[in-house]
């Protein structure tokens, strides 16, 4: 499993080896402008300190707050996670001309990827102790105060994790910076790919890898000594909602301008083409293949992704040590590894040391999205599974009930939801993952991402749409299911789940 | 007749012994606790019981028949033994009778017998609910409705109350004894709380070291303790030093009967003497000792006074007074004097043991 999981990485080191550590740092150089560095790296800070703003504020508002609608407003903040980031990016730039370039990828990628932010706040909000607050007020802190003291110091383990998330998504995102016409490391190393040298491509993805192997570091370093626990027991009380008054009306108006940028425009701007472009018959056709196709792939990442993440969360919960910490070191290596990277170092490998085996078949990319969304399916079997311990399955054995019933209706039904969850993450990532599909996509197949992306760098909006629509319905299915299961897992676990997303 | 009988058992995890040679034998129908600190080895006995986990050596025998010996190993489905966690561990994703019912046949989940365990644990009404929903001591109860459900030879209880705070402790242990005896099950408790193991039990095991010091009814292990660690084990302490003078002891506080002769005459003994055995008297006359208040605590039904002795600067001597309005002040000088006979065990030198500040509050 480890091997799998480290196989992208280790063909790119014996790559770059092979070509000679000076040569190495040559084609590094020769590639390396300072405008593309300086591209990625103010791109990702400005995003990302805006999406911690936002996602925080807008899980306060949620869980803390008597906003009008609060459940509502929940489901729809959340929903943008399931559009990808090139749709969303489509549906600014093909309206304005205004979003492109630094300035539109700022915007885009924040309204993309804040509920990166959003969900692990909100959750850690849910969970806190409310009383903690109440005694800052009767210390004398003031209503401010207590809410950067106290509700933020309690969230800021959620708020670093969704943070460290948004800079990795930003760090790999290729889609949507292709359409606003902005270059960063991603789209440069994709077009050496495609273009002009494929050395220089592996190369360059190395310090890509680095890049977000210091993303990391600098998180864990971050959460430094900070714990949040609940200390005492007892049922918590329930969570006193601060009464907006006055302010009332301008957050409404807030959240709507949110779900209107979020949502409403990369969905509207579509529906918007189909009518002004006028899809063809040819688009009809092919969109029934494509989603074919798309669910087909999707469902084998989630099936084998799932399969992996269950027997490596048994493993780490129960028997903590050496495997432990060696499946955790590698979790983090792939998470550092952006989609292109996995799918650059699968297809190098296949090309030139397999003979050019299953290079651009279904199975090979079907692996290499088992890989890129291992993590999220660990996250999610892992919060199920840490909730069913051991002990439940010792006093179901002392009820007379043997090992493989107890297991069935014990330790299952417990962690069936986390399975389900799993599943449905991988399989949303996987619809709507373009990059590395593009690379890996088999030679007669199409998916939708494939297909919109084809339409779309023709300017044929029109017929871009349609797919752009059928991607966003699929991926609304397993986003509303992974909602719930974030909303109904229980405080323990969602504790345990925080901890392993961040 | 014998429900369990555990002879010379051994575990260890990795290098580090845990138990070590302990020796228990349980009536059927009895309620034994085993008191002991955190650490002693107390619920690591509880799991090899129970069968979680293996002996390293020696036996262990449920009704005459042998469950873990080396040889043969009962897994734990096989012990019919209920087991009741500190935690509940009640099954979250099942509702309180779903929890009840689980180690029933599928016939029976539903049945007349779940209908009578919940009213028996004070349940009735909570049928729906799920664990979540219920307070700490109704997870207690749930759980050990759901260890009788399949009528078990022997329920385990690891420390079920120590999660609770201190009213609903006192409540639910008298339950808990209630229901075990309408049952009829034979029980064995574990414990770090010697009022609770004393309160609760017919018998008392003190646990040390990975071994049973000694195992008793709690009047003869509070009253004759085996040991002067055992002794401290259960209850403050006053330690005296004595000769031995037949069936009597000679000390500070005059000549005292003991309850068995402990030593041939002039051996130098370590003496027992409860705090509550120490009777003051408002002036220090002619046949009493003398000492002075250094400290009272109220409680309401009674009262501890603290002393300075007079024979002794180095002593301090523990006192209960069963009547509270008649405290002396801080600092006035009273007459000290010993009621009832004492134990003695000859002084093997322990006299940092004889220090009544180590005694347990």
């Amino acid at each position: 499993m480890v091997t799998v999981l480290a196989l992208p990485l280790a063909f790119l080191l014996r790559e770059a080896l092979d070509a000679g550590v000076s040569n190495l740092w040559h084609l590094i150089w020769r590639s390396l402008t300072a405008s593309l560095l300086w591209n990625t790296v103010r791109l990702t800070v400005v995003v990302t300190v805006l999406c911690a703003v936002i996602g925080t504020l807008a899980a306060y508002g949620v869980e803390r707050t008597d906003l009008p609608g609060a459940r509502v407003w929940a489901v729809l903040v959340v929903v943008p996670f399931a559009i990808p980031d090139f749709v969303v990016s489509f549906g600014w730039s093909s309206l304005s001309s205004w979003v492109q370039g630094f300035r539109g990828a700022v915007l885009v990628m924040t309204l993309a990827v804040y509920p990166l932010v959003y969900l692990p706040v909100a959750a850690s909000l849910r969970g806190a102790d409310p009383g903690q607050e109440d005694i800052a007020r009767s210390l004398g802190v003031g209503r401010l105060v207590t809410f950067f003291r106290v509700t933020l110091g309690q969230a800021r383990r959620a708020i670093f994790g969704g943070c460290l998330l948004v800079a990795l998504v930003i760090l790999a995102e290729y889609g949507a910076f292709e359409i606003l016409g902005f270059q960063t490391f991603t789209t440069e190393i994709f077009t050496e790919f495609r273009i002009v040298d494929t050395s220089v491509a592996c190369a360059l993805s190395l310090v890509l890898v680095v890049l977000g192997l210091f993303v990391l570091m600098g998180e864990s370093a971050s959460r430094g000594g900070g714990r949040v626990s609940r200390t005492g027991s007892g049922v918590q009380r329930a969570l006193v909602r601060r009464h907006l008054g006055h302010a009332r009306l301008p957050v409404l108006v807030a959240y709507a301008l949110l779900v209107v940028a979020a949502l409403g425009v990369p969905i509207g701007s579509s529906v918007y083409w189909i009518f002004e472009g006028g899809a063809d018959s040819l688009v009809g056709a092919s969109l029934g293949s494509a989603a074919l196709y798309t669910a087909g792939y999707s469902l084998g990442a989630a099936l084998v992704a799932t399969a992996m993440a269950l027997p490596v969360a048994l493993l780490v919960t129960r028997h903590p040590g050496r495997v432990h910490a060696m499946l955790e070191r590698t979790t983090f290596l792939v998470l550092a590894m952006p989609g292109l990277v996995v799918a650059l170092a699968i297809s190098y490998f296949s090309t030139q040391y397999a003979n050019s085996f299953g290079y651009q078949t279904a199975p090979l990319l079907v692996l290499a999205y088992s890989i890129m969304f291992f993590p999220l399916a660990l996250v999610c079997v892992r919060a199920s599974v840490a909730q069913s311990s051991v002990s439940l399955e010792e006093v179901a054995g002392s009820l007379g009930v043997r090992r493989l019933p107890a297991v069935l209706r014990v330790t299952l039904p417990l962690i069936a939801p986390g399975i389900g969850a799993a599943f449905c993450l991988v399989f949303l990532s996987a619809v709507t993952e373009l990059t590395a599909t593009l690379i890996l996509i088999p030679t007669n197949a199409e998916t939708l991402a494939t297909q919109f992306w084809a339409y779309q760098q023709n300017l044929s909006y029109g017929q871009a749409a349609p797919f752009a629509l059928v991607i966003i319905a699929i991926a609304a299915v397993p986003s509303y299911v992974l909602g719930r299961f974030f909303d109904r897992l229980p405080r323990r676990g969602l504790a345990q789940a925080q901890r392993e997303v961040v | 007749m014998i429900s369990l009988e555990v002879t010379d058992l051994h575990k260890s995890y990795g290098s580090q012994p845990v138990l070590r040679g302990i020796d228990l034998a349980v009536v059927a129908g009895s309620f034994t606790s085993i008191l002991g600190p955190s650490g002693s080895g107390k619920t690591t006995l509880l799991r090899v019981i129970a069968g979680f986990e293996r002996a390293d050596h020696g036996a262990v025998r449920l009704g005459g028949e042998s469950v873990d010996d080396g040889e043969r190993y009962v897994a734990p489905e096989g012990r019919r033994i209920g087991f009741v966690p500190q935690d509940g561990s009640l099954f979250p994703h099942l509702s309180v009778e779903q929890n009840v019912g689980f180690g029933l046949p599928r016939r029976e989940r539903r049945g007349r017998r779940v209908v009578e365990l919940l009213d028996m644990a004070g349940l009735s009404g909570l049928e729906r609910r799920y664990p979540h929903q219920l307070s700490g001591g109704q997870q207690q109860r749930v759980a050990l409705a759901r260890a009788l459900a399949i009528e078990p030879s022997l329920v385990l209880l690891d420390e079920p109350f120590a999660s609770l705070d201190a009213s609903l402790r006192a409540a639910l242990r008298q339950d808990v004894r209630r229901v075990l005896k309408k049952a009829g099950t034979t029980a064995l408790l574990v414990t770090h709380d010697q009022d609770e193991a004393l309160s609760l039990a017919d018998r008392v095991a003190i646990i040390h070291d990975g071994q049973i010091g000694q195992c008793d009814t709690p009047q003869a292990l509070y009253g004759r303790p085996a040991s002067p660690e055992l002794a401290v084990g259960l209850g403050e302490t006053n330690f005296l030093r004595g000769k031995a003078r037949g069936d009597a002891v000679e000390t500070p506080l005059g000549l005292l009967c003991l309850k068995a002769a402990a030593a041939p005459v002039g051996t130098a003994l370590v003496v027992l003497v409860r705090p509550e055995q120490i009777v003051l008297s408002h002036d220090p006359g002619e046949d009493h000792c003398g000492a002075r208040v250094v400290e009272a605590e109220f409680y309401g039904h009674d009262a501890v006074v603290r002393l300075r002795a007079d024979w002794d600067d180095s002593a301090i001597v523990v006192a209960r007074i069963s009547d509270a309005s008649t405290v002396p002040p801080l600092g006035a000088r009273v007459g000290v004097s010993v009621r009832g006979d004492v134990v003695a065990w000859p002084d093997g030198g322990r006299s940092s043991r004889a220090d009544p500040e180590s005694g347990q509050e």
